[in-house]
């Protein structure tokens, strides 16, 4: 394992310094003091480990491909930006717009996350990235979302916190959203809907929700606790009739 | 002169404020180093800092920071001043010379009182009759600019990167107890000495990221009350709406943040019948005053500090308390480099405004008013 102080240090040079240790072969790359660095893993193809100590700047992981990332702390606005595969692991809250336009891959955030989360998710054959948000999340979860699937769990909420914000699934057209507990149906965008649970869908649940209790040493049990509802978009083509097509 | 809109420049913005709600003074510093965490989201277009507390020798002046073409407007500036105002003193800021910072216009400041003869003869009183001053300045003489005009607090701002700004200003030379930053990013408009934030009128700054969509709406409906925008950006509406809203007609904070970042109609249908009339009420009588777009905008006054985001957060803003201090930025990095273990850190929702308010201030400006008037908001 190689360590990279990042005190006083450029963004560039930083991910410089790291995309050099990948095409070298290094497997497991910590990074100490990091805050408010940028770009970090952007792009990175190769399978490799980063491990962060500290809050990394915007668009952390943007076009990843295959890495895996772990946060010792907050992400900041536009992590997993149009990620297409790999890991990202964030011990703390995460900021607006995580995984905007994701392709691929999984990320899971121990805490709370910002608006705009997941917007423009979307997914094709075998392609179905996932977010799995351990507290709450912001307006606009799952705006305009295509594909993929998300779940929150609603951990550690007080009795009147609500577990999304308003405008939940706003022009959803495809995806899965999972959310742990109930939802108004005037926080819901007009596109979507609250459906029961299927056996399939506990299959597909459980192997996120394992995975959430393994990164983050949660119990089960806690999050067996409480039901899940199921939201899913009317149409898959929402506005196919708008302009043309009568 | 171009009017915000009539000039495009294709190209966001960093915020970030500390302060201290006992009062206590400490140095430019970490505003500087705050800011500079978040250089990549300015392009050296615009930078600036507006500090409180800053001159507690002349607290009963109110200090004027003016920008000068050229030295025959400032002997004409000065006639002006010597006409209308006593003059405790004057003399140029003290500057840096540094390589990043090019083409600084003269840069003055004047601690003033208004002659009670003049407010006798106009008939207002002292505030009313430097927004009056400040804004004939600056719409009708051209080549000087007043860009800070309250009482113990100053704005210091240019053309460059933020703490390229702070540097050729020497902030770290200054104590105050509250500080804003901006780093600019121009999207519609000049960068240009006078366009850089914050900006100011009396007491109330303003710095701002994003833009005010409704910005000729608000135009229109401030210069129904005198107000003049002629500083070629957006930003400068949201401190007169801030001096008319809470000076002028004395609102409380509550109210004002309802005004300009008002829930939707379709929110206030779902509230309680008191609620619903009060926001109903504050709607139709201060719709002009509505700010529209995506901003996210720290407010400093003599009291203390606000920040609002737009009701859909379309701007991103971080807030953090430690101990005596409240840090507002638009990413955590930037309180992070200031402050290594924040007690409590929050992501403000759109619309839910962060207030810090100095505990020894006296609130003035704000009528008190009895529990069952106020709204409970950002309770």
């Amino acid at each position: 394992m190689q360590t990279i102080d990042a005190s006083g240090m450029l963004y560039r040079d930083l991910n410089e310094l790291i995309r050099d240790s990948v095409s070298r072969g290094v497997k497991e790359i910590r990074l100490i003091n990091v805050n408010g660095h940028r770009y970090i893993g952007d792009g990175l193809a190769k399978e490799a480990s980063i491990i962060i100590e500290g809050t990394p700047g915007n668009d952390l992981a943007a076009f990843m491909e295959g890495a895996r990332i772990e946060v010792h702390g907050n992400a900041q606005d536009g992590t997993a930006n149009t990620m297409n595969g790999g890991t990202i692991v964030i011990h703390g809250d995460a900021r607006d717009a995580l995984g905007y336009s994701m392709r691929g891959g999984e990320v899971y955030v121990r805490g709370d996350v910002g608006y705009r989360v997941g917007i423009h998710m979307k997914g094709y054959q075998d392609m179905n990235p996932a977010i799995v948000v351990g507290g709450k999340a912001g307006d606009f979860f799952a705006e305009y979302m295509a594909g993929g699937i998300m779940i929150v769990l609603g951990l550690g909420l007080a009795p009147d916190e609500d577990i999304v914000g308003n405008y939940c699934g706003t022009g959803m057209h495809g995806g899965i959203i999972y959310l742990r507990g109930e939802v108004a149906p005037e926080q819901l965008g007009k596109e979507v809907k609250v459906v029961s649970l299927t056996e399939e869908d506990t299959c597909v649940l459980d192997g996120y929700l394992d995975n959430y209790c393994q990164y983050f040493k949660v119990k089960r049990e806690e999050i067996d606790k409480k039901p899940f509802c199921k939201l899913l978009p009317y149409n898959k083509r929402p506005y196919g009739n708008m302009y043309a097509g009568w | 002169m171009l009017r915000e809109g009539q000039i495009r420049i294709p190209s966001g913005c960093a915020i970030s404020g500390i302060m201290n709600k006992k009062g206590r003074v400490f140095g430019g510093g970490d505003i500087i180093n705050s800011i500079a965490v978040m250089h990549d989201r300015s392009n050296g277009l615009g930078g600036g800092f507006a500090a409180y507390g800053i001159y507690p020798e002349f607290k009963e002046e109110y200090a004027f920071h003016f920008f000068f073409d050229h030295t025959t407007i400032k002997n004409e500036i000065e006639a002006l001043l010597k006409k209308n105002f006593i003059i405790a003193s004057g003399e140029a800021i003290p500057i840096r010379k540094s390589k990043s910072i090019k083409d600084a216009p003269l840069i003055w400041r004047y601690f003033v009182r208004p002659k009670h003869r003049v407010l006798v003869k106009q008939e207002v009183d002292e505030e009313e009759f430097v927004v009056r001053f400040v804004m004939r300045v600056n719409s009708e003489i051209d080549g000087a600019y007043i860009f800070s005009s309250g009482k113990n607090m100053g704005a210091f701002k240019g053309v460059g990167y933020p703490e390229d700004i702070g540097e050729f200003y020497r902030l770290e030379e200054y104590s105050g107890y509250l500080w804003t930053a901006h780093g600019r990013f121009p999207t519609n408009t000049p960068g240009w000495w006078g366009g850089a934030h914050p900006f100011t009128l009396l007491d109330c700054s303003v710095v701002h990221n994003g833009e005010i969509s409704s910005y000729d709406a608000n135009r229109r409906q401030l210069e129904m009350y005198g107000y003049k925008c002629v500083l070629q950006t957006d930003t400068e509406v949201v401190a007169y709406i801030f001096d008319y809203l809470m000076r002028r007609q004395g609102l409380p904070l509550d109210v004002i943040v309802k005004a300009m970042a008002s829930p939707f109609w379709h929110e206030i249908d779902r509230m309680n019948k008191k609620e619903k009339e009060i926001l109903r009420a504050i709607r139709v009588v201060y719709g002009g005053f509505l700010v529209n777009g995506p901003f996210s905008i720290l407010i400093g006054t003599n009291q203390g500090m606000i920040a609002l985001n737009d009701r859909i957060k379309l701007r991103p803003s971080i807030a953090a308390t430690k101990g005596d201090y409240l840090y507002v930025a638009s990413e955590e990095a930037a309180i992070r480099q200031v402050c290594s273990k924040p007690e409590h850190m929050w992501m403000p929702r759109g619309g839910e405004p962060v207030i810090g308010l100095l505990e020894a201030s006296q609130p003035t400006r704000v009528p008190v008013r009895t529990e069952q008037e106020k709204i409970a908001i950002n309770s």
